[in-house]
């Protein structure tokens, strides 16, 4: 079958019948290269949901109030709710058993000035684990810690950027003092944040701080908690409802009020997004398995038509001997061949296509670092050739088997 | 050399059946040069295609160098027409995208002759139908004759027992035709045995004997006197 002979007889027919090699060729190349490209980006998106996923604690909830939508208990609707500080206590006090830790946020924005430099920047007020559930990595310096809690210290923490535009590059912020609001802080430390330039443009002060400087106030914008890990996603939505319920209780909110106040947890954020992702990649696995079926189909067709086309010549070569075997060898053998280079050139292209993408359409489409399994798309030009063989086999077998006689007859 | 007898053969169309060859025997010796005459549609080909192994009959025997033919599937035709052999068309039917030359070593190929032998045979019978020059030219730059010509040297190629020729001037001017009629001929002189249909009396007249056939019999089967081509070729 793979003698020397054999094969200049293909390379020959190949080369005499370019259209035909031409036709099949591209049904497959195509078929292939249209796979590796969204089998490829199916893989940048699901790379992109891992990468932003990894920036921040999961085990984290996020709770804001927000302002009530129906009237209860003798309250009107559209009332403002409020968190201060006796929630968070109560908190703790109430889920010790889910709670890892918690902090209150108080998020405002003020003019920062050192020395010539000044700019304007988000501060939060928070309480130390709030550096944790961030992420935060601090570069010099230290964060805010419990000492600086307990006793009010206008210390601050700043983004590495905040010291970029205030320091320069080659001044050190820590133990300088910053005017930030009319009040003078020492920076304690300063921190490097992989989320992004906003990240590093924030400045961190202790909650407590805060408050007795806005006249003593006890409010605060946004309670973040962790909770502990050992209770898994199921106990992760059982305390995310029953908090939801016990802060409605105490604020006086009915109890289907969704105005009232948000919970983000990221547990849940996470595996509905992994599930997206996971649709999205099932998504590309259809039409990945699209894209073959519509290759089949395609060099199916291809290979009816060449048989069609070559029922006189296979006539002639029965009338001088050819056996029906080496008939369907020679047109199997050429299918084989053409679908095999041609799969070969849908794949380096694709492959090509995809690494040319790289990252470039990583901030508009969320594709980061596109690729395929090499096997994948093996396995994949494999299909088609075989599909592609299959589908030669039975128009072939037919032709060899025809009577001489009845093919010479063709026109 | 051949040997035929009782042969039938009909072909079913839907429910009807047309009955074309109604229990012919024949015997034909290593030599001969026949020629199969009748009108259009009385079987010539049908029996032709027969001898060729190209179509089956329905009952009947058939010898041929003295081996039954039989109980054929298509691999077992196929090597016994590579074997046996060689066919000459009206239509010449040649591969189109093959030169002359390939064209005639195809038959060498399908005989698993190596690839030098090939090309020294097919040149060598390109050389005797007087093509040696055109060897490496398409059948679309050949004029029907040369394609005959190119079609008859593939058909010696093989070196078979027996020529078949089905209207083998069918689509020739009369001129090119006794050319070709002077190149069987020669053939024949150097013993080859070789069957021609025709419905021309005079290229029958240019074999050695005529058997006419009608509705399915023979109806006349003589040894002519042979009209040699060449007398009509300059
Ligand atoms: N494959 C076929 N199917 C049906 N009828 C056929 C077939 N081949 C030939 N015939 C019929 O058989 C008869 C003999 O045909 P053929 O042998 O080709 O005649 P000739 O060659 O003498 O002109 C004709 O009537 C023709 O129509
Ligand atoms: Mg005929």
């Amino acid at each position: 079958m793979f003698s020397r002979d054999r094969w200049q007889e293909i390379f020959q027919t190949i080369g005499k019948n370019k259209l035909r090699t031409f036709l099949s060729g591209f049904t497959v190349a195509l078929g292939i290269f249209i796979f590796t490209v969204l089998y490829g980006m199916g893989n940048g998106l699901k790379n992109s949901f891992n990468e932003f996923f990894m920036g921040e604690a999961t085990n984290t909830f996020s709770i804001n109030p927000g302002r009530t939508s129906e009237p209860y208990k003798g309250f009107k609707k559209g009332r403002a709710i409020e968190f201060r500080n006796d929630d968070i206590d109560d908190i703790k006090k109430d889920f010790a058993l889910y709670l890892d830790e918690i902090t209150p946020v108080i998020s405002f924005s003020a003019t920062a000035r050192y020395r010539g430099e000044s700019n304007s920047y988000s501060i939060n007020a928070i309480a130390p684990p709030y550096g944790d559930m961030q992420k935060t990595i601090i570069m010099k310096g230290r964060y805010v810690n419990a000492h600086d809690m307990a006793g009010f210290a206008k210390n601050i923490v700043i983004g590495r950027l905040v010291e970029v535009d205030l320091f320069g590059h080659s001044e050190s912020a820590v133990g300088k003092y910053l005017d930030v609001g009319g009040v003078m802080y020492r920076v304690v430390g300063v921190f490097q944040d992989d989320d992004g330039d906003n990240e590093e443009r924030m400045i961190y002060m202790p909650y407590t701080t805060r408050q007795m400087l806005d006249q003593g106030t006890d409010k605060i914008n946004e309670i973040m908690l962790t909770y502990n890990t050992d209770i898994g996603y199921a106990g992760a939505m059982a305390f995310d409802l029953s908090l939801q319920k016990y802060l409605k209780a105490k604020h006086n909110i009915a109890p289907d009020d969704q105005n009232a106040i948000y919970l983000r947890n990221m547990a849940d954020i996470v595996q509905r997004n992994m599930m997206f992702a996971n649709i999205l990649q099932l998504v590309v696995v259809f039409v990945g398995i699209g894209t073959l079926i519509a290759g089949v189909i395609g060099i199916s067709n291809i290979m009816v038509f060449v048989v069609k086309e070559r029922t006189k010549e296979l006539g002639i070569r029965k009338a001088l001997g050819a056996t029906p075997a080496s008939v369907i060898g020679l047109v199997l053998q050429e299918s084989i061949f053409i679908t095999t280079i041609a799969g070969y050139v849908g794949l380096v292209l694709g492959m090509g296509i995809l690494s040319l993408m790289g990252d470039r359409f990583k901030e508009d489409y969320f594709i980061s670092n596109p690729g395929v399994g090499l096997n994948i798309v093996i396995m994949a030009t494999l299909i088609l050739v075989f599909f592609g063989v299959l589908a030669g086999y039975v128009p072939a077998r037919k032709a060899a088997n025809v009577k001489p006689i009845v093919a010479l007859r063709d026109e | 050399m051949i040997v035929i007898k009782d042969l039938h053969k009909s072909y079913r169309m839907g429910t009807n059946s047309l009955h074309v060859l109604k229990g012919l025997n024949l015997s034909v010796e290593e030599g001969e040069l026949v020629a199969i005459m009748g009108s259009s549609g009385s079987g010539k080909s049908t029996l032709l295609n027969i001898l060729g192994m190209l179509d089956e009959a329905d009952s009947g025997e058939y010898i041929l160098d003295g081996v039954p033919i039989r109980n054929l599937n298509e691999t077992k035709a196929a090597k016994y027409r590579n074997k046996f052999l060689g066919f000459i068309f009206q239509s010449f039917n040649l591969i189109n995208y093959k030169t002359a030359i390939e064209n005639v070593a195809l038959p060498l190929y399908y005989q698993r002759v190596n690839r030098n032998e090939r090309q020294e045979k097919a040149m060598k019978y390109l050389e005797k139908v007087g093509l040696k020059n055109w060897a490496h030219h398409l059948p679309s730059e050949l004029s029907g004759g040369q394609k005959q010509r190119v079609a008859i040297a593939r058909a010696m190629a093989a070196e078979p027992k027996v020529l078949l020729a089905d209207e083998l001037t069918g689509a020739l001017d009369s001129k090119t035709s006794y050319e070709i009629m002077d190149l069987i001929q020669e053939i024949n002189d150097e013993g080859k045995t070789i069957l021609v249909v025709t419905h021309e009396p005079d290229i029958a007249q240019m074999c050695k004997r005529i058997i006419h056939l009608k509705d399915g019999v023979i109806v006349e089967d003589s040894f002519v006197e042979q009209v040699r081509a060449s007398s009509y070729v300059q």
